[in-house]
């Protein structure tokens, strides 16, 4: 019996916070893209992949930070990112911790623009003493985004990139970001399950909720 | 359609001559600031409340008694008047007072404050932020419409048989704006008591600002005050004007760089593009005016931040006379051609007043001989309704 191809491909979304061109760390995200579109074609489903090099805006990222002004640049990567079906996010690591252009990126974002969505966790450093940084440091990032993140979270040292085990990982890692990405789980919770998470006027670009007007505070509102 | 300035009160180092006013020397200057907005042919002044340095603007209801007293013709209001950290009661007792000194050139802008430690310091907690706000609202607005009240709420002393006084001036309470960028109870809130709308216009893309005043306007009319057009709107904008387009840019650019809350952050052009700030000349400040109509549909009445950023004194006094000369009164002419003819103005005093008596003379309450208290009797005033007249047990 033959599966028939899905007709709308999987949008995959590289966030690379690398500073060379082209740097280690989006390498290792642009392997684990390839593997997990390759790995899609192989259950039938095609994979489009859109990259945000946060380099390009890091300016954008900085006003945001500092003054709660959302550039078009940074409205177009969020954008991108809420229309995401899957995410592989990918920093280098300075001082023991992913990059702050990283974390920053995120830390501008929408709080319920993620929701649901499946992400895999990318991380390079010069030593391999840094190789926990992206289950110990990022992973906690996603979790208050409340993504859906892969169980493997993939690391490369210089050793790293001479080794066939980092091919098995990263294989590893696309196969769960395809079966995740598969499940609709971030559209699925939308559909269901979209109220019962916390949203604040304007967050998700707009998309949130609706003005809920049976409240206690709308009640209040009007006077209690 | 009016037209003013509004200013935060910060006190900022000049950028480019290195000093920073005194207090002192900012206070004056804010004086004259409002003196010359009535020169030059604006309307209204608003200044906002802040508690800690670097802002000077603690008492706005002192300050704007003094500007009322030393003008004419000019509506002096906040930008806002906290209602979280305030005491309603207060709130209620200076601004009825400054509406009778100012023979009711005066209306109200209310907002919460988002500076946590401010909280704190009067006894409340920025997490509870929103529903107090939407209390004190509450009981505000009966301060200023009931003789005497009874108020039992969550956040403040309950009252038993409170009277506000003085009662506002012929019994016609102040205007209220209510100021929100990002909250639809606050919008809620206007649009049920059929009070004024504010968006301070300036971080968010607009269509953040779209979506909550188009909330409001819908709101406005399924509350029954008018139609959607009908409510009333106020937006901020910021400007900075010379003769011509390099001129404004190059004087602007170092107060942009370094002002408080946007400066160090975007460039100029980029903040130009993306928020109501013009730098340019005339003709580009009007042009870019012009657009806040059609992205917010017609409103009431536009403030612009002008003096702010370390901007000295003379420099704001230039800004005011090129807004005055240049600026306003093409605004004006062009949004009269513009605008929808069922487009109400800005209520003033004398137009609520209107609304209220029509032909009759206004209630001018006078109080009853001081019984010594406040608590007996429906009404501590002579022209309680005979209904309401309290009956006392016989001697």
């Amino acid at each position: 019996m033959s599966i028939p191809e899905e007709t709308e491909p999987l949008r995959l979304v590289v966030v690379s916070a690398g500073t060379s061109d082209p740097s280690s760390t989006r390498l290792l995200a642009d392997r684990t893209a390839e593997r997990t579109a390759a790995l899609a074609a192989s259950h039938r489903k095609t994979v489009t992949i859109s990259v945000i090099e946060l380099r390009e805006i890091s300016a954008d990222i900085s006003a945001a930070l500092v003054t709660e002004l959302v550039t078009p640049k940074l409205r177009k990567a969020a954008g991108i990112l809420g229309e995401a079906d899957g995410i592989i996010a990918a920093t280098p690591v300075y001082k023991a911790g992913p990059s702050g252009l990283f974390t920053s990126f995120f830390h501008v974002l929408d709080n319920d623009l993620l929701i649901g969505k499946p992400v895999v966790l990318a991380a390079t450093a010069g030593t391999a003493r840094h190789s926990l940084v992206a289950d110990d440091q990022m992973r906690p990032l996603f979790a208050y985004l409340r993504t859906m993140t892969a169980p493997t979270s993939l690391f490369a040292a210089p050793e790293d990139w001479s080794d066939p085990a980092l091919n098995g990982r990263v294989d590893r890692a696309a196969l769960e970001l395809v079966l995740l990405m598969e499940s609709g789980f971030a559209r699925k919770i939308r559909d269901e399950s979209w109220q019962s998470y916390q949203h604040s006027y304007g967050s998700a670009g707009g998309a949130e909720v609706a003005i809920d007007l049976d409240t206690d505070l709308m009640r209040l509102a009007t006077g209690g | 359609m009016q037209f003013g300035i509004f200013s935060v009160s910060d006190i900022t180092r000049d950028p480019v001559s290195g000093q920073t006013p005194s207090e002192a020397e900012r206070i004056d200057a804010i004086a004259s600031i409002a003196r010359k907005t009535e020169e030059a042919g604006l309307d209204v002044f608003a200044i906002g409340e802040h508690h800690n340095p670097p802002f000077f603007s603690s008492s706005p209801a002192t300050l704007l008694a003094y500007v009322a007293a030393t003008t004419k013709r000019l509506i002096v209001s906040t930008a806002t008047t906290l209602i979280t950290t305030n005491d309603p009661v207060r709130i209620a007792e200076e601004y009825a007072m400054l509406q009778h000194l100012s023979k009711g050139r005066m209306d109200l802008m209310l907002g919460r404050g988002n500076t946590a430690p401010v909280y704190p310091w009067f006894g409340q907690d920025i997490r509870q932020g929103l529903p107090l706000a939407l209390e004190n609202y509450n009981l505000l607005h009966r301060l200023w419409r009931e003789d005497v009240v009874d108020w039992k709420g969550k956040y403040r002393t309950p009252l038993q048989g409170f009277t506000s006084i003085p009662r506002p001036l012929d019994d016609v309470p102040p205007f209220v704006w209510h100021g929100s960028i990002r909250t639809p109870e606050i919008a809620e809130q206007a649009a049920y008591y059929g009070d004024g709308f504010f968006a301070n216009n300036i971080f968010w893309p607009k269509e953040h600002y779209m979506r909550l005043i188009r909330f409001y306007r819908q709101r406005y009319a399924h509350h029954g005050h008018g139609s959607e057009q009908q409510a009333i709107v106020g937006l901020g904008g910021q400007a900075y004007i010379a003769k011509n387009s390099q001129d404004a840019k190059r004087e602007f650019r170092p107060y942009f760089s370094e002002a408080p809350v946007y400066g160090h952050g975007p460039s100029m052009e980029d903040f130009m593009e993306l928020t109501p700030l013009s730098v340019g000349s005339p003709q580009e400040v009007i042009d870019k005016t012009l657009t806040f109509r059609e992205h917010f549909g017609d409103y009431q009445r536009q403030l612009f931040l002008v003096d702010h950023a370390g901007l000295p004194l003379k420099t704001v006094l230039g800004q005011l006379e090129l807004l005055g000369e240049e600026v306003v009164p093409v605004l004006r002419k062009e949004i009269a051609a513009r605008q929808d003819p069922q487009t109400p103005e800005a209520p003033t005093h004398a137009s609520l007043v209107g609304a209220k008596y029509g032909d009759r003379a206004p209630r001018q309450p006078r109080p009853n001989a001081n019984r010594g208290d406040n608590v007996t009797g429906a009404s501590p005033y002579q022209d309680t309704a005979p209904e309401l007249a309290a009956e006392y047990p016989a001697p």
